[in-house]
């Protein structure tokens, strides 16, 4: 009777595109909205990725890793006296202007490491090495800058210059990063060199990277640094959800996607659910027939569901499918963010369920209802 | 089987046709009512009618005098609130609705008015769903589908859509479906209304050739005079009670 089902569903052609249609964009808007929503949010975490370390010290009052309240550079010491801290270096990291070649200016994201370990290190090189930091003016640039320079004829490559506060850079490496929330490239030099091109200042410090002792766990590490005064210590986990909560609680960000997201249920179910009850009420008198017949209640209901699980199915696989089309090769090469994680596709594929559920609940209720005696009338 | 059924001999009935053992349905002061309030309308009032095995019963009556009611609820297909009705022994009133559905699956073929074959299925489809329904693998309903259409004329036009056929066809393949699963009971609610003479004529013909044996009843609900003479017996229902039960060419001959 299951395949008797599937051909009743797809022998009214018009129903069965308009149902396939419905949840594709469904499912397309939700995945879309909520993978480039996961872009962001992942955009937002960039400098964890990039400058990866067990423990962040930052000023007391910065809530999340994009906010930089400077410090005084004495607090690397305080820090290194806390008990458990096998070792802390100094991080500057901020948004200068880079002026190029053409005298076009270009904001770019610079991460001061520190001079000696290098600690924060670009965790991939495209090309030349990361020790060649310490040469006069060195810096190194990661593929966003490649690709913004090439934006304004600039090719950028090792051995090229650019200016930034009216020092001299000069490119020595090539690396791959992720790319921060607001799209500035990143720029790597050290510590003290990031000093000179910052404009003085009389705290410059940003950041304080800790590497717990061996048997001292990151959290009781960075429990006993936020008890020095002034200052807030994290774990990278932690760093990373109250990073993504700030953004969560203090932009339109989520109710933005969560409205277009919100819209797709709607529409999602207004339609599939419409014109699943109207494939439904036209094959009433059908299944009334086959009531008389003597189909079981159980038998109907499980007619109906396969068929709303189907057309589900596949208005779910067409719609992830353009999403991730989309992501793709619309996206891949532009700024906007995509991310497209299992739990997206589990999201959406949760919602289209619901939605197939509702609309199969509602011809089952019809069914349930109907005398088998109808078809007499 | 009820051979020790208490029900009275109804009226008209036909002596010829067989013992109490071989009753199909036994339906006594059956009482149906629609709606509620101001808007209830009593459709049966304590009808009562019985029909043997081996005949083809007619119910005849006037539009709104409650025929299809009686047969909706003879059937199974609708419920009653006092009354009694026996189809084979089996007392319906005693029946869960699931049983009732699975008695119906085993024992009743319908032929509706309007054929109710589903147009996205094909003919075999349409008429191997009664013994799909009651479990049956689907290469051996088909080989018994296919077998009752060749019976039917129709075995060219196996795998046509009903959508392809003639009135008169469809109720050919209507005919088979109600037959494919052997039942012993046969519903048939004004199975010519929507054909014309020459084709009513075929079908009743048909349905008299492939239904009618001494192990089933047939029963016929319609308005068409032209098929009375196919009859057996004829009950005339009038304001939702049988008035009269009528031999075999007695009700054609008085009427017609």
């Amino acid at each position: 009777m299951f395949r008797l089902a599937l051909k009743m569903l797809y022998g009214d052609r018009a129903k069965y595109l308009m149902l396939i249609c419905g949840l594709s964009f469904c499912s397309l808007l939700m995945t879309q909205q909520a993978s480039v929503f996961c872009g962001l949010m992942l955009w937002t975490t960039a400098t964890l990725r990039n400058v990866q370390v067990p423990v962040w010290v930052a000023d007391a009052k910065v809530e999340q890793v994009n906010e930089v309240v400077p410090m005084r550079d004495v607090e690397v010491q305080r820090v290194r006296s806390v008990p458990g801290v096998q070792w802390a270096v100094p991080l500057y990291w901020s948004i200068l202007q880079a002026r190029l070649p053409d005298g076009s200016f270009q904001p770019v994201q610079l991460t001061g490491l520190d001079g000696a370990s290098l600690v924060g290190r670009p965790g991939k090189m495209r090309v030349g090495r990361v020790e060649d930091l310490r040469l006069p003016g060195a810096v190194i640039v990661d593929q966003v800058a490649i690709a913004k320079f090439l934006k304004k004829g600039i090719q950028l490559r090792v051995g090229s210059t650019f200016e930034i506060n009216d020092h001299e850079a000069r490119v020595v490496g090539i690396c791959e990063a992720d790319r921060s929330f607001l799209g500035q490239p990143y720029v790597y030099t050290t510590y003290n060199r990031a000093l000179e091109f910052a404009p003085p200042q009389r705290k410059q410090l940003s950041f304080v990277l800790v590497q717990p002792a061996p048997g001292h766990p990151p959290s009781e590490v960075a429990a006993r640094i936020s008890e020095l005064r002034g200052l807030r210590a994290f774990t990278a986990a932690e760093f990373f959800d109250q990073t993504l909560w700030w953004y969560v609680k203090n932009t339109g960000i989520p109710i933005s996607f969560g409205t277009v997201v919100l819209l797709g249920v709607v529409v999602g179910v207004a339609v599939a659910g419409q014109t699943f009850y109207l494939f439904v009420h036209e094959n009433l008198r059908f299944m009334a027939a086959l009531k008389a017949m003597g189909a079981r209640t159980s038998t109907l209901a499980g007619m109906v569901l396969l068929q709303a699980l189907t057309v589900g199915f596949i208005g779910y696989g067409l719609g992830v499918g353009l999403a991730a089309w989309f992501g793709n090769a619309v996206l891949k090469g532009g700024e906007p963010p995509f991310y497209l994680p299992w739990q997206v596709l589990a999201f959406s594929g949760g919602i289209i369920l619901f939605i197939c559920c509702f609309s199969a609940a509602i011809g089952m209720l019809k069914i349930l209802r109907a005398e088998p005696a109808m078809v007499f009338k | 089987m009820n051979p020790g059924s208490d029900f009275p001999a109804a009226s008209g009935e036909n002596p010829d046709l067989g013992t109490s053992s071989s009753w199909a349905v036994r339906a006594e002061g059956v009482v149906k009512t629609f709606g509620r309030g101001d808007a209830q309308v009593q459709a049966l009032k304590g009808a009562s009618i019985d029909a043997r095995c081996g005949e083809l019963l007619m119910i005849v009556g006037p539009s709104g005098c409650g025929k299809t009611t009686f047969l909706s609820v003879i059937c199974g297909t609708l419920g009653f609130e006092s009354g009694r009705i026996e189809v084979f022994g089996s007392d319906l009133r005693k029946m869960s609705t699931a049983e009732v559905t699975r008695f119906r699956g085993q024992n009743v073929g319908f032929i509706f008015q309007q054929f109710n074959l589903v147009p996205h299925w094909d003919v075999l489809e349409n008429v191997s769903v009664p013994l799909l329904l009651s479990g049956v693998k689907r290469s051996r309903a088909e080989a018994a589908a296919a077998a009752i259409l060749e019976e039917v004329g129709l075995g060219k036009r196996l795998k046509s859509s009903p959508r392809e056929l003639s009135g008169g066809q469809q109720q050919r393949v209507a005919i088979a479906r109600a037959l494919v699963h052997q039942p012993r009971l046969i519903i048939c609610d004004e199975p010519t209304a929507a054909l014309d003479a020459v084709t009513g004529r075929k079908v009743l013909e048909l349905l008299r050739s492939v239904a009618c044996d001494r192990e089933r009843c047939v029963i016929v609900v319609t308005h068409d005079s032209r098929i009375f003479e196919f009859a057996d017996r004829i009950a005339e229902m009038e304001d939702g009670l049988v008035r009269k039960v009528h031999g075999r060419g007695e009700y054609h001959a008085q009427y017609v």
